[in-house]
């Protein structure tokens, strides 16, 4: 009897160290990733990479309209996905009932999320920049890459409206409150957090993406910045692919340079999305 | 003087759980009428029906007339807000809005459009006097109603309604979850506002339902047995149901 309990304890503790093993494998290769790029493109980051144009071919100078251009197409992107993922968010978890229409509406929601990004691409070719003319522009780019992020906006819209208690929709409408009050002053509010934090994953997805812009906004090279949602963009994924295959004798430490902003504006991002998270639990009153 | 009268009312639930049998009762103003008996008997479903509240669950089937004032609540065209700024519910668990004590006690006003501060605030006052907990909040109005105590909370809960000045409050169980001296204070307080309201409470014991009833109704699986006199009913009741469930043989 105590032999075989020894014998238990020593299975659960090889147990315990496998999972832990395995645990730390996993988070190896992001930690890898984070500290290889810093290393490699640490040195190439200065005031002038960050506030420069490229110089000499893109082999010189800084990537300021390629920062620029990523933060215009972010904010263009958030301007269509985050009012009409909200929107569409609360339709599906506050107004409709379960039926065949919102069953397929949701499944489609799921595949969107699925669909591989040059997809969208080839799509917001074929209707922004060309049927809609639009042409290679911010505005057709930031329209690609809404619908690329509107899944993401929608599901955790819904998910952090669901996990508002339905005892506060019950109390409310008790107390005279119409639905679209309750909404507006109670469960919006608790979900808010939840929502930010899918606004920001689905944005940062956006901002790291090159696919979807490639042929809808994305321009090789610009000698000044864009003036107007109409002109194309530089932008940074786009400025790595470019720099990484497209240019002879590119500097190195340009292109690892280049790969740690791009990688600490989506890291920036996503801490954000943490800290709101983290501290809306805390101060959570359910 | 009856306020409201009740007609061969019939209610069943999609998913089969609780339903009312052709019940047909008149409520009186200005008096506390206690609807009891063991769980499922259809308590909770009539207090829904007296505010619409019914309306935000799958109903099967319903059918008959409720008519308050000589009004039919349940017709399709009313307006089921305006209702409930009439007709106010107080639920067995306390559930504070995730706002300060004094947001939650404006809160049915102001989404009934007051913006008057000065109008708001005597409401506060005033309804957490009549609730019995102004004293114990007043001096921190602002903080997060769901710091407070259960007991309190519910205080609070009932002051929500009575901000709203509504004709009839509903009780579905206020104290369930309060300890004695909770349940003491909101006792007393249901015996204040009956001069100026009417009250229909479904009370969590037996013991309660005694205390409090000047009216009482027991239903059991969904039958109205027996309606009368609360004093009538506890001591000498005329159905041989009523009193198995009264002297504890059942339920």
């Amino acid at each position: 009897m105590r032999i075989l309990s020894r014998n238990r304890h020593a299975v659960q503790r090889l147990g315990f160290t496998l999972l832990t093993l395995i645990a730390v494998i996993t988070v190896l290769p992001i930690v890898g990733t984070v500290i290889f790029i810093l290393f490699k493109g640490g040195s190439a980051i200065s005031l002038e990479f960050l506030t420069g144009f490229p110089r000499a071919g893109m082999r010189e100078g800084g990537i300021l309209p390629a920062i620029i251009g990523t933060i215009y197409l972010t904010i263009g992107t958030a301007i269509f996905s985050v009012p009409l993922g909200i929107a569409a968010a609360i339709y599906l978890a506050e107004y409709a009932s379960d039926n065949k229409l919102t069953r397929l509406i949701r499944i489609a929601i799921i595949n969107l999320a699925g669909i591989p990004s040059v997809v969208y691409g080839l799509f917001g070719l074929g209707l922004f920049v060309l049927f809609l003319q639009f042409g290679t522009s911010i505005l057709a780019a930031s329209l690609t890459l809404s619908i690329m992020t509107l899944p993401v906006i929608i599901s955790t819209a819904e998910e952090a409206l669901r996990s508002v208690p339905q005892s506060f929709r019950t109390v409310s409408i008790s107390l005279g409150a119409t639905k679209w009050q309750t909404i507006r002053k109670i469960i919006l509010k608790e979900a808010l957090p939840g929502i930010l934090t899918g606004v920001i994953l689905g944005l940062e997805r956006a901002a790291g993406e090159t696919a979807p812009i490639l042929f809808t906004g994305a321009a090789f090279f610009l000698p000044q910045l864009p003036n107007s949602p109409f002109d194309a963009t530089m932008a940074v994924p786009y400025h790595l692919f470019v720099i990484s295959t497209q240019v002879p004798e590119m500097p190195i430490q340009i292109q690892y340079g280049t790969a740690l902003v791009l990688l600490a504006f989506v890291l920036t991002m996503n801490i954000i999305a943490t800290v709101i998270r983290s501290r809306a639990r805390a101060k959570r009153q359910w | 003087m009856n306020k409201i009268q009740i007609q061969n009312l019939s209610l069943q639930y999609s998913d089969g759980a609780e339903s009312l049998k052709n019940v047909s009762m008149d409520i009186r103003q200005n008096a506390v009428t206690v609807l009891f008996g063991p769980a499922g008997g259809g308590k909770s479903t009539l207090l829904r029906c007296l505010n619409r509240l019914n309306d935000l669950t799958e109903v099967k089937s319903s059918s008959g007339q409720i008519l308050i004032d000589g009004v039919n609540i349940l017709d399709s065209k009313l307006d089921v807000v305006a209702l409930r700024r009439r007709v106010g519910m107080v639920f067995a668990r306390p559930v504070p809005l995730p706002l300060s004590i004094r947001d939650n006690v404006t809160y049915g006003l102001e989404m009934a459009g007051e913006k008057n501060r000065i109008k708001l605030d005597e409401a506060v006052e005033r309804s957490l006097k009549l609730a019995a907990i102004w004293d114990e909040v007043k001096d921190r109005l602002d903080d997060p109603a769901i710091a407070l105590s259960g007991g309190q909370q519910q205080r609070v809960c009932l002051a929500r309604v009575l901000a709203l000045q509504p004709e009839i409050i509903l009780l579905d169980e206020p104290t369930s979850g309060l300890d004695p001296i909770s349940t003491g204070k909101v006792e007393a307080a249901l015996q204040e506002l009956k001069k100026n309201y009417t009250i229909i409470l479904a009370p969590h014991s037996i013991q309660q339902a005694a205390r409090t009833a000047d009216y009482a109704a027991f239903f059991l699986q969904g039958d109205l047995i027996e309606y009368d006199e609360g004093k009538k009913i506890f001591t000498s009741p005329k159905e041989k149901r009523t009193e198995d469930y009264i002297m504890g043989r059942f339920g």
